[in-house]
């Protein structure tokens, strides 16, 4: 795919099956999603998908569409061009010793990450920020030894007042079906 | 206190809310409570098809023919898989279709139980909504849904997955009213400023052109599209699944464009300054190349789903809605017009290029046989088509006034579509005349169904146009393959003798003159006929764009008298 990195918002109903019914339709087009995070919105019964998608903008534009033909999907939204708020959230264990834990710390320090775990001989650091702040930091790390590391993907929200569900407000109650895993916490049913 | 219903029953109380007549199935292990409630539900027939692909096939087109969503129900494991072939017909042709498949018994879910299989997984890519149901009082609400998603917007199928447990349970019976889904929202009416500047380009156009498909057949607007067309004096070209959105007999009725379509017609899109898109796809079997499409033409898109919008073709005016309110929007704003010089260059066009004309010769062609059958069923006759060449020839020749009263699988191509098409023809049209025009390729891939012909007395005409060869794929090798025929000829049953193992009269026509003798025995008898016409095996189908060309490039049919008629593979290039 030639192009650049689009973000991508979809409210979706909360029920099994969904993220699967939305993946198939960028895997139809051979897609390759870059990154996605799924979690709850404010509306209950709605989970807010987060996707981030390297493509031709036309190309793009033709799945959302066909994205929006799934009865599940509330409402999405391609906010690549609109002035939003992008953060990735990334935990890294680094490798240290006593001589080197100082170092460590300067570098968490400059880039006002979080160390969240100690060992004798690692740190878990929390950093948050766009993407190119953690790539920043892992490079800065990556010396002193990166043992483990995990990134959420983008979660995206654009600026302003107007919220995305404003245009598919109904009467508020999404949540029509029990899943099987009824009673289980509701996030991971969608997977 | 209200009665409490099983899962099964309620499905049934469904079907008969949503005024179902007709079921297509087959019973099972996983559906048998479906079986059972159906005794308490007399006015709802059940139809026992051979093979679940033919319960899905004649549901769609009970459902093209009849306007309502079509039914179908299968067992879980191998029925409803037998089914995915028919939903996706009724998918690539947005036919409205609800699928109720049996499932395994919830606790064995995902536990590869016996005849087990994810069908909501397998059918994702093919259905426009489907569900699993793991609650009876969720049952209600889901087969509203389906026939409420199924039939409105873009219509497709959907498919609704029950536990066999689930159709045991009981709850009460509660059917929602209304169905409300806040992530469906379909757009009927288009944009009025849109309908405006569409009537302004309209008027500005000098030579404008209608291409009508699927959507007005699907919206029922073939009244709505003849009155644009005679008021501003515009051709109309038909795309195969459009046939029959617009009267044949009309002077202003093109026929069909594309692939096989008429040479006028191809070579008028490149000559049109403006198309006017109507409930059509711009698929590529009408386009040709696309970066060659109308190159001189504006291009307006009426259409009810917004993803087709822009998908092909760049539009100057899209109008996203439902073609009936849309045309009923447009109309009024139309101004009258005659367009004579480019209904002239038309009319040039036709008598320059015949493009279906008939050679004479003493041999059978297949399309001499199907232009005979048109012209001697009558006005109100219904058809069924199968896929490759007596398909083309059966669009080439199909100039009926009968609205919608043309059945064929377009944008899947389903060999074998015909035989359990025309029964669900049948079934919606009781009283009607039936032809079903067979490949004698397509017919032995659901001949099993011609058992129901007899079982329900349905007096369906089915015609093979038999050529002893899977005529298109023989047609590609000769032009593509230099002639390099492989597995295109195959042992074939005597097709009289299996319509009278099936209960039903079989005539074998192999000479020229029985032709007319044997379509009038045909349509005098009150029952099921097959006929089997042993058709001129090498006539190719014409006029033909090769495929990768545009439309300029299109071959028209070869000059008649000049035209060398060899027997099979004898074709000089």
């Amino acid at each position: 795919m030639s192009g650049r990195l689009h973000t991508i918002v979809a409210l979706v109903e909360n029920r099994p099956g969904v993220l699967n019914k939305i993946a198939n339709k960028w895997r139809q087009r051979a897609f390759n999603i870059e990154s996605l995070t799924v979690g709850p919105s404010e509306l209950p019964g709605l989970s807010r998908m987060t996707f981030t998608v390297d493509g031709a903008a036309h190309d793009i534009e033709q799945v959302t569409k066909q994205l929006y033909k799934v009865i599940e999907v509330v409402k999405i939204t391609d906010v690549t061009e609109e002035s939003i708020v992008a953060r990735e959230l990334a935990l890294v264990k680094v490798a240290t010793t006593k001589d080197n834990r100082g170092a460590v710390i300067e570098v968490v320090n400059m880039f006002r990450a979080n160390i969240v775990d100690v060992a004798v001989d690692s740190l878990v650091i929390e950093v948050t920020g766009a993407e190119d702040k953690i790539d920043a930091m892992i490079a800065m790390l990556t010396p002193f030894g990166i043992k483990e590391l995990v990134r959420t993907g983008r979660v995206a929200m654009v600026r302003g007042a107007q919220p995305l569900a404003a245009a598919a407000q109904t009467n508020g109650v999404y949540h029509k079906y029990r899943s099987a895993g009824e009673g289980k916490p509701k996030v991971g049913s969608l997977i | 206190m209200s009665t409490k219903f099983k899962g099964a029953e309620i499905i049934m109380e469904c079907l008969r809310k949503e005024g179902v007549e007709v079921i297509f199935g087959y019973p099972g292990g996983a559906n048998l409570p479906m079986y059972d409630a159906l005794k308490k539900y007399p006015d709802i027939k059940h139809v026992l098809v051979r093979h679940e692909q033919g319960a899905a096939h004649a549901a769609d087109a009970y459902a093209r023919v009849s306007g309502k969503a079509g039914v179908c129900w299968a067992t879980s494991g191998p029925g409803a898989t037998n089914l995915v072939t028919g939903i996706a017909n009724a998918w690539m042709d947005s036919v409205p279709l609800v699928c109720i498949t049996g499932q395994v018994v919830s606790w064995l879910l995902g536990r590869d139980g016996f005849q087990e299989a994810d069908i909501t997984g397998i059918t994702i890519p093919i259905v426009k909504h489907n569900v699993l149901v793991l609650d009876v009082e969720d049952i209600a609400p889901a087969i509203a849904e389906a026939f409420h998603i199924a039939t409105t917007g873009r219509p497709g199928p959907v498919l609704v997955d029950i536990p066999r447990d689930v159709q045991q349970a009981l709850c009460e019976f509660n059917y929602p009213d209304k169905v409300d889904l806040p992530g469906y929202q379909p757009t009927v009416t288009g944009h009025p400023q849109q309908v405006k500047k569409a009537a302004q380009l309209i008027a500005e156009s000098e030579k404008p052109l209608i291409l009508a498909g699927h959507g007005v057949v699907i919206a029922r607007a073939a009244e709505e599209l003849k009155e644009l067309a005679e008021k501003a004096q515009i051709p109309v070209i038909t795309t195969l699944l459009g046939l029959g959105g617009f009267p044949g007999s009309n002077e202003l009725n093109m026929g069909m464009p594309g692939m096989h379509g008429m040479y006028w017609n191809n070579i008028g899109i490149q000559e049109a300054d403006l198309v006017i898109g109507i409930g059509m796809r711009f698929d590529d079997r009408v386009t040709g190349a696309l970066k060659d499409f109308a190159p001189n033409a504006k291009i307006i898109h009426i259409d009810i789903d917004p993803a087709e919008i822009g998908k092909n073709v760049k539009t100057m005016v899209p109008i996203v809605g439902d073609v009936k309110k849309v045309l009923q929007q447009l109309i009024p704003q139309v101004q009258p017009a005659r367009h004579d010089a480019w209904r002239a260059w038309f009319a040039d066009m036709r008598a320059k290029h015949p493009s279906i004309a008939i050679p004479e010769t003493d041999k059978i062609l297949p399309q001499y046989v199907i232009k005979k059958i048109y012209d001697m069923s009558g006005p109100n006759a219904y058809y069924a088509t199968g896929v490759g060449q007596h398909q083309m020839w059966a669009a080439q020749y199909f100039w009926s006034d009968n609205p919608y009263s043309f059945v064929t699988s377009g944008g899947l191509g389903t060999m074998g579509f015909e035989v359990p098409a025309a029964i669900g023809v049948q079934f919606a049209r009781p009283k009607d005349t039936v032809w079903a025009f067979c490949g004698d390729g397509g017919f032995q891939m659901t001949m099993q169904e011609l058992a129901l012909c007899t079982e329900y007395e349905l007096p369906i005409k089915f015609a093979i146009i038999n050529n002893h060869y899977l005529g298109m794929v023989r047609q590609w090798q000769d032009t593509f393959y230099d002639g390099n025929k492989q597995s295109v000829r195959m042992f074939q049953p005597d097709f009289v003798k299996i319509a009278e193992a099936m209960g039903i009269t079989g005539i074998r026509v192999s000479e020229k003159s029985m032709v007319e003798s044997s379509i009038e025995a045909a349509l005098r008898h009150p029952g099921a006929v097959l006929l089997d016409f042993e058709v001129e095996e090498a006539e190719d189908c014409f006029p033909m764009m090769p495929p990768g060309v545009s439309l300029s490039d299109t071959i028209d049919q070869p000059k008649i008298e000049t035209r060398p008629r060899e027997t099979a593979g004898g074709r000089a290039r």
